[in-house]
């Protein structure tokens, strides 16, 4: 090792720091421009729409049923359809989650069986909902011949949000310290009683908000149900669990679909209002968090 | 009974080991309808797991049944060869390539749009950004992947293509142009959550060694934790891809239905999905030709997007490996 060529290194080692940094910040800067776009995208999808439509919201366009005059067009079989789906799917789909969830989480065993629903599952959660859509006509509406029903949506759009509810409770599950189970059945309980006990009433804050985002995504999905069949023009509230029905989605789709500019605000003061009811979904699954997670802490 | 009893307690209640044995044998009895109900709702949560399966099952069998009906009766030469599609018109062509290149086109331009942002948005949230600023942008970021499709939809029919139309005369109402756009920022989240989790997976220590020689935190995020989470990126690029081929709504409102073979995004165009949408929105009979292409359309969708999601898992998975 010559001084010479310890003075070649020396000059050849160039350490450009303050241009590597400046490069950096311009890179840094980038990011915030990225995070900016999907922001402000945001914000000017939210802005149109209310442009468009609020002059079109009032006590009538709720209350009243769908119309060929843009004017005297509303939402109400819409908002009936919309509400009936939610509560079915929930009183179909929470159960299941759960229970499958549970399962999953704390009694399946390391086999290949656990293995496949484990594959199978993020598969399912990532399957194009149209595809579910081609699921119920072939399953609900045709062989099970429920028609195009209130029942046959809310059984397809279960299955639809099966696999979110699974995951999002698993989470829930997962978060729950060991620690906690071990209390459980050092104290004589059995397994069963453990989860039910001590593991299901820690996991539930996280269990619920799973399944009201589950619900939201329900209300907001169009495809599967324009594939079942569903009417887009309904001017009835459905009955009975076998009636045909509409989904406020569904309404607005047909709105949009028209070539009058007045069916195009209609359409927007409907998007309105199923942005309103899914921010409050959303706001409510974040009240339940903060409020359940305050009495339960480890 | 305990060993503290006296003679005299003993005398007056039962033999001590008789007691012993109703004690156990009652425990018993209890201890056997417990487990039976316990291997009752074992059972019911075994079969709430089955669902999935059988979720999967009834998809292949639904989809399955009429595809074949379907290739009975029109050759599966024709269905991948024919670059026609009009089975809705008298002179009949099952060509898939005019739906097919149409999905493929808007799927391109939307991860075009999703993957730069959504990897930039992830870097920025999880490695620039203060907590207390990604606390605050990430839900809101989170807002653009739940807004429902139809709103996206009509953004794109009634927003962005008029706006574009100003600088692209030629445009035409309904294109592969303006979906894309649209569909591309509606996979952002998607990309962004998905990539910043595999980040923030990476170990500290990893980020810390490289400052230690030297590096600036570009290099950081770029020679380190980049690489050391690619897989979970790959996973989340190949999620948005079968995202972005199954979307339905965007593009059967803003894109048309006209199912042409071409790659000009600027005019309408048929994707996949929005042939189902088209043919289910008029009353088609059972068992009918017509019928039966949703569900042959569907398989092919069906089977692109599964196999787009098991190589995400595997991607995925391996990762998971890599750092658990």
């Amino acid at each position: 090792m010559s001084a010479e060529r310890i003075a070649t290194t020396d000059r050849e080692f160039e350490p450009r720091l303050s241009l590597r940094k400046r490069l950096g910040m311009l890179f840094g800067l980038l990011s915030a421009v990225a995070i900016a776009i999907g922001l402000v995208t945001l914000e000017v999808l939210i802005a149109d729409v209310i442009h468009d439509g609020w002059r079109a919201l009032s006590w009538d366009f709720l209350t009243s049923y769908p119309s060929r005059r843009p004017e005297q067009a509303g939402i109400r079989s819409a908002l009936v359809g919309t509400f009936y789906i939610l509560i079915l799917v929930g009183l179909i789909a929470f159960p299941l989650g759960v229970a499958a969830a549970i399962y999953l989480e704390e009694f399946a065993p390391k086999n290949r069986l656990t293995a496949t629903i484990e594959i199978n599952l993020s598969n399912l959660a990532a399957v194009p909902s149209i595809v579910y859509g081609l699921l119920g006509l072939g399953v609900f509406v045709r062989t099970f011949m429920l028609g195009r029903s209130l029942l046959a949506g809310a059984l397809t759009l279960s299955l639809l949000v099966l696999p979110i509810i699974i995951i999002a409770s698993r989470e829930a599950l997962r978060a729950v310290p060991p620690s906690i189970r071990e209390a459980g059945l050092a104290l004589g309980a059995s397994h069963w009683q453990t989860v039910r006990l001590f593991v299901l009433p820690a996991a539930l804050p996280g269990i619920l908000t799973g399944t009201i985002l589950a619900l939201a995504r329900a209300i907001g999905e169009t495809a599967p149900l324009i594939t079942i069949g569903a009417l887009t023009y309904v001017a009835f509230t459905p009955k009975s669990l076998f009636d045909p029905f509409t989904v406020l989605p569904i309404q607005i789709f047909n709105w949009i679909s028209r070539p009058q500019p007045a069916f195009h605000e209609r359409a927007a003061a409907g998007i309105i209002v199923l942005l309103a009811v899914l921010l409050l979904f959303n706001g409510l699954a974040i009240f339940l968090r903060a409020r359940l997670q305050r009495r339960i802490r480890f | 009974m305990t060993s503290e009893s006296t003679p005299a307690q003993l005398a007056t209640s039962i033999d001590r080991r008789e007691w012993v044995e109703r004690v156990l044998t009652g425990t018993q009895r209890i201890d056997r309808i417990r487990r039976v109900r316990e291997r009752t709702i074992l059972t019911f949560l075994f079969l709430a797991a089955l669902i999935s399966i059988a979720t999967t099952i009834g998809i292949i069998y639904t989809l399955g049944i009429e595809t074949v009906r379907f290739f009975q009766r029109v050759s599966i030469v024709d269905f991948l060869t024919d670059t026609q599609w009009t089975p809705l018109f008298t002179e009949k062509h099952f060509g898939i390539w005019p739906l097919l290149t149409a999905t493929i086109l808007v799927s391109v331009i939307a991860m075009l749009i999703a993957l730069p942002i959504g990897l930039l948005s992830a870097i920025g949230l999880a490695e620039y950004a203060p907590d207390r600023v990604a606390r605050v942008v990430k839900p809101v970021l989170e807002i653009l992947a739940g807004v429902p499709t139809v709103v996206y939809g009509y953004f794109a029919l009634l927003f962005v293509t008029p706006l574009l139309q100003r600088f692209i005369p030629q445009l035409e109402v309904f294109n592969a142009l303006s979906a894309g756009l649209v569909m591309g920022i509606m996979i952002v989240p998607l990309v962004a959550s998905l990539s910043e989790d595999a980040m923030r997976a990476v170990p500290q220590s990893l980020r810390e060694g490289a400052y230690a020689l030297g590096a600036t935190k570009l290099e950081v995020v770029w020679r380190v934790v980049v690489p050391s989470s690619l897989s979970g990126i790959v996973a989340a690029f190949i999620l948005a891809v079968s995202r972005a081929v199954g979307e339905t709504m965007i593009v059967a409102i803003a894109m048309g239905q006209v199912p042409r073979l071409t790659l000009n995004p600027l005019v309408a165009m048929e994707t996949m999905t929005a042939y189902i949408v088209q043919v289910s929105l008029g009353d088609t009979p059972h068992g009918t030709l017509e019928y039966q292409t949703i569900f042959a359309v569907g398989t092919t969708l069906f089977v692109i997007t599964m196999a787009l999601n098991l190589l995400s898992y595997r991607f995925l998975k391996r990762f998971r490996e890599v750092y658990e």
